[in-house]
């Protein structure tokens, strides 16, 4: 019996203080950038740290529940949480509400829930459950096709719902595909596809295909043994050409102003002077305004709540996207880093206790957790900071919203649980 | 390998994030001043500056509101070309100026308040701040300018103007577009009449709306007025003397010797303060300063550097009194000069053999040749007794800084030991070397207020306030350097035969014709060769005219050096200014009207332009005077009676 209770508290207990520092660091950043005068108190219901505060009384309910269950529970009802997940995002279409221009959010009396922050965890669930099944072989067509499929429908669902960014995160699967068995090539597609969308927008599809040339040619006559046939070089040419334009066609007719505007701004593609003073005060606002922010605060930062840029509200949608802007005017460039290596230190982790498992369903699940937390921690502090397009998806732990809040919890704790566990399994 | 993809990826994005933080906040770094924070609106409020009186209470400065349109470039908002028309329509400026001055605004600091336009009438300020809420990023701030309440004394009132960005590095205080004082006492006193400008923090949102005072007020400051101050000078004499110098070049400096206070400090040619307040004024500054030839802004009274030539000679006659190398009575022959060696220096005909008496009013060159070499020949070595003389003649602040409250001055310059010793090698020259000293050629440069203050200690018998500008200030005490004596290291009982020496200048010397009936003047002629470098060559020009004075000989009022510029000897010009100034402040009137019939009516005028019409021209003797037209002089007469009227 004891041997049973010492075990049930075995807990990664690393895991458990960064979530618990991350959580409390972001509540106070969230209290700076949502603030209004006087802080009566941290309960109250009609500001957003109160909401805040009950968020996160209500995760700590979460997780105990969590950790309570059984670790093959989660194995077992993998499919049909993804189902019901499935189902709470197809429901969206009916029973969903518009919040900018967004039709992610169910509205219960004057709470909001949204699906897509919970679809994470259960797509990586179903993906955990479907790799780790004995007959599934991720270096066969069919399989990595099946597994696309599973990750495509939710993300499908969510681009329909003009949640451009939540569905971006669906990508970070790749790094879990690739770790369980995904072809080398598919890396190397992916990456060039990103250089080659990148000179193309930036440099034009000309100077593009001359580089693509230059590549090809090089390996063409450094590889004298196994370098293939010409047609072979020709046709990946062509096609490099043809997706060059593609993606030139696709910025100038298939992207909404704002996107086209976000990517032209980070790639600098505006060159008139005019245009770009309207950007300064539009697409571009937000960046200038947290750049502005963040390098106000020097080294160690304004303090807590003495923020001017924060307690003026200089950067819109502060307490959600970018509360990192708030974290760099307050906390200086010691908080910011603090923060920045805690998620290093999280993610992590993470994979390093992923390693360890010893069922696979396990692994790939904890892989899923880690590129999850990766992608989000990439795509957000990058856009914060100015060093990626803007792409609208909140800081894990940090952010404000109980959906997003819960869905990450969710997501963290169960990995907490199936690694608990892993003395149990054979 | 696999298992190292995310790993390597999570380890370099963390890098990059914590390199890119790095450059935003470290190595970019904004500027934490609260002042460059665009997020924190800051509210000027500029007190009232002090006024400044003259000695009898006229009031000579006061103020006049002024506003100015200023700008912070990172605030402006999109404008359409008919809102940006119709608003420099509101501040009567073309778009081309708009551009240029937005641009200059842009190239100082987007975050900076700069001047966009200044000082705008009271009618374009009444249109303008009605509108001014619908161009955001432009804002109305309320100055003070001056208000001239008399047109003398630009020299020694000064004048306010903006603070150039090389201040604001050094003073933070002051921001773009403030006005500081830039010269006379508005520099000296600036701390004193500026006052403390208020300033209120205000949290701004991003929509530019206030939200509320930064940290409850915290840092919010209310205005502290700038004190008036009551200056040492005599309007009315300092306006007389203006007069006097009037079409001539050349500095007066009057004192009062039981005070060291300042009563008229007069610098030709002067001009207008008023030229130097609102819109022209910078065109007017440029006028003046480009003005190489005449530089009205040259303070000739503090700044100009002359030999002091024979009032000079007083001192020489006190050192020798104290050394005790010659009594009174100790004669010495002239022969039209002094011979040694196989040079001479020369004198003119007078009475000889010369006692001190003689000597002084004769200003004979002979005699004070025999006291110099006297005076260094008590001691050992001509280095040792050149050191004790030095030590004597700076006693009465010359040939170093007065440590006084004027915004310019120079230290003049008195030779000592080493002065010789760097020129002819330690130990190689002699007493004849230096012998020019004796009448105050030789390596001796002085400016005219520090003749004057010279004159005040002689007429003092043996001290000297610091001769200085501040008379009162409100609520404050003067600083006690003003007001402790400067002891000369002459005894007292040795001024007298000196001072008789002075007052037989007026009696029966070079100043003979100078005397006002009724009062005891004490005063010394002097004159000072100069030259010019003409062509490449240096060429002598008429002598300046020089005349230090002090009246009544006991207990004297007024202490006065006159300097003209090319006036030719002491008792031309420079004489007989000394005793219309002397006269027009002991009496408020003149009865010696030949004096300033003359003084009015010739103009210098003429030889300032010789050295630059490119003839050859004659010097001293070969001058003639030039009146000028009576229509002129009429102007000056009348100007005359009004000064005295005021």
């Amino acid at each position: 019996m004891l041997r049973e209770n010492q075990r049930r508290f075995k807990f990664d207990w690393l895991i458990i203080i960064i979530f618990l520092l991350l959580v409390g660091f972001g509540y106070l950043n969230i209290l700076s950038a949502s603030h209004e005068g006087e802080i009566t108190s941290y309960f109250n219901m009609s500001t957003l740290y109160g909401k805040q505060s009950v968020f996160i009384g209500l995760s700590l309910v979460l997780i105990i529940l969590i950790l309570s269950l059984e670790a093959k529970f989660y194995e077992r009802f993998a499919s049909i949480i993804y189902l019901v997940a499935l189902l709470s995002l197809v429901g969206l279409f009916i029973f969903g509400k518009d919040v900018n221009g967004a039709r992610s959010w169910y509205g219960i009396g004057s709470m909001t829930i949204q699906p897509s922050e919970f679809a994470k965890f259960a797509t990586s669930l179903a993906v955990a459950k479907y790799i780790s099944d004995l007959q599934t072989n991720m270096k066969t067509l069919k399989d990595q096709i099946r597994v696309a499929a599973i990750i495509f429908i939710p993300a499908l669902l969510i681009l329909l719902q003009n949640d451009a960014g939540s569905t971006i995160v669906y990508a970070s699967f790749f790094f879990v595909f690739y770790r369980e068995g995904l072809q080398q090539i598919y890396l190397i597609v992916a990456l060039s596809v990103i250089v080659l969308a990148v000179l193309a927008l930036k440099f034009g599809i000309v100077i593009s295909g001359v580089i693509c040339l230059i590549v090809l040619g090089i390996r063409y006559f450094f590889r004298k043994r196994k370098r293939g046939s010409l047609l072979q070089y020709i046709a990946v040419f062509l096609l490099a050409i043809g997706f060059s334009y593609g993606v030139k066609l696709f910025y100038q007719h298939g992207l909404k102003p704002h996107q086209q505007n976000r990517i032209s701004i980070f790639l600098r593609l505006e060159k008139d002077p005019v245009k770009l003073e309207q950007m300064r005060k539009r697409e571009a606002y937000n960046l200038i305004q947290s750049e502005e922010a963040i390098g106000s605060g020097g080294l160690s930062g304004k303090g807590f709540l003495q923020g001017t840029r924060t307690t003026g509200k200089f950067v819109p949608e502060q307490e959600t996207d970018y509360i990192f802007s708030t974290v760099g005017e307050e906390w200086g460039f010691l908080g910011s880093s603090f923060v920045v290596i805690l998620f290093v230190l999280l993610i992590v982790r993470i994979l390093y206790l992923a390693e360890a498992q010893k069922s696979q369903f396990s692994r790939v699940y904890g892989y899923g957790v880690a590129s999850i937390l990766f992608i989000h921690f990439t795509i957000n502090i990058g856009m914060v900071m100015g060093l990626i397009p803007t792409v609208g998806i909140p800081l894990p732990f940090f952010s404000y919203g109980g959906s997003g809040l819960w869905g990450f919890t969710i997501l963290l704790f169960i990995f907490v649980k199936l690694d608990s566990n892993k003395i149990n399994e054979w | 390998m696999r298992k190292l993809l995310l790993l390597s990826a999570v380890i370099l994005v963390g890098l990059a994030f914590i390199s890119r933080l790095f450059y935003l906040q470290i190595y970019e770094g904004r500027s934490q001043d609260i002042f460059e924070d665009t997020a924190i609106k800051k509210e000027f409020n500029y007190p009232k500056r002090g006024y400044v009186y003259d000695r009898n209470g006229k009031l000579l400065v006061a103020n006049q509101p002024s506003y100015d349109v200023m700008v912070i470039p990172r605030e402006i908002e999109d404008m359409d070309s008919t809102k940006i028309e119709e608003f420099c329509k509101f501040l009567k400026i073309s778009k081309e100026e708009y551009d240029k001055k937005l641009k200059r605004a842009k190239s100082y600091s987007y975050r900076l308040a700069s001047p966009f336009v200044q000082q705008l009438s009271k009618a374009d300020y009444a249109v303008l701040q009605e509108k001014m809420r619908k161009y955001q990023g432009f804002y109305i701030q309320r100055r003070s300018l001056r208000s001239y309440q008399t047109s003398i004394g630009a020299n020694v009132l000064g004048n306010i103007g903006e603070v150039n960005r090389k201040i604001i590095k050094k003073q933070p205080y002051y921001k773009l577009g403030d006005l500081i004082g830039m010269q006379g006492v508005e520099k000296t006193y600036e701390q004193t009449l500026r006052g403390t400008k208020g300033i209120k923090f205000i949290q701004k949102d991003r929509f530019n709306k206030n939200i509320g005072s930064y940290k409850d007020g915290k840092f919010d400051t209310l205005p502290k007025p700038g004190k008036d101050i009551k200056i040492t000078i005599d309007a009315k004499l300092q306006a007389y003397g203006e007069l006097l110098m009037t079409n001539k070049r050349g500095g007066i400096v009057a004192i009062e010797p039981s005070s060291g206070e300042i009563l008229a400090m007069i610098s030709g040619p002067s001009y207008n303060p008023n030229l130097l307040v609102g819109r022209d004024r910078s065109k007017n500054f440029t006028k003046l300063y480009r003005d190489s030839l005449a530089q009205p802004l040259f303070d000739r009274g503090l700044q100009a550097m002359y030999p002091p030539g024979s009032p000079f000679k007083t001192l020489n006659a006190l050192i020798a009194l104290q050394e005790g190398v010659v009594t009174t009575n100790d004669r010495f022959a002239c022969a039209m000069g002094y011979r040694y060696g196989n040079r001479k220096m020369g004198c003119h005909a007078h009475h000889s053999p010369a006692n001190m008496n003689i000597g002084i009013y004769e200003s004979c060159n002979s005699y004070f040749a025999n006291v110099y070499r006297r005076i260094m020949d008590k001691y050992d070595s001509p280095a040792k007794g050149m050191d004790v003389w030095s030590k004597h003649i700076k006693s009465f602040g010359l040939g170093n800084y007065l440590n006084n409250d004027l915004s310019v001055g120079q230290p003049g310059k008195v030779p000592t030991s080493t002065t010789y010793d760097r020129g002819y090698g330690k130990n190689r020259w002699y007493t004849t070397f230096t012998l020019s000293n004796a009448i105050g050629q030789g390596e001796v440069l002085a400016t005219p207020i520090q003749l004057a203050n010279m004159a005040a200690a002689i007429g003092n018998r043996g001290y000297y306030y610091t001769p200085h500008i501040i008379k009162e200030i409100e609520e404050e005490t003067i600083p006690t350097r003003f007001t402790t004596p400067n002891y000369t290291t002459i005894d007292k009982q040795h001024f007298e035969p000196v001072i008789e020496g002075m007052f037989d200048v007026y009696n029966k010397g070079t100043a003979k014709n100078l005397k006002v009936e009724g009062i005891e003047i004490c005063g010394k002629t002097g004159t000072a060769e100069n030259f010019a470098i003409i062509d490449e060559k240096k060429t002598q020009l008429t002598d300046h005219s020089i005349f230090v004075a002090f009246a009544p000989k006991d207990n004297p009022k007024i202490a006065i050096a006159v300097f003209v510029e090319n006036g030719y000897f002491g008792s031309r010009f420079a004489g007989r200014m000394a005793s219309l100034m002397i006269e027009f402040y002991l009496r408020g009137e003149i009865s010696r009207t030949d004096l300033e019939d003359f003084v009015l009516r010739y103009s210098l005028e003429h030889e300032y332009a010789k050295p630059y019409s490119g003839e050859a021209f004659g010097i001293n003797r070969q001058t003639t005077l030039e009146a000028i037209d009576e229509e002129e002089l009429k102007t000056l007469n009348a100007l005359k009676l009004d000064i005295i009227k005021s």
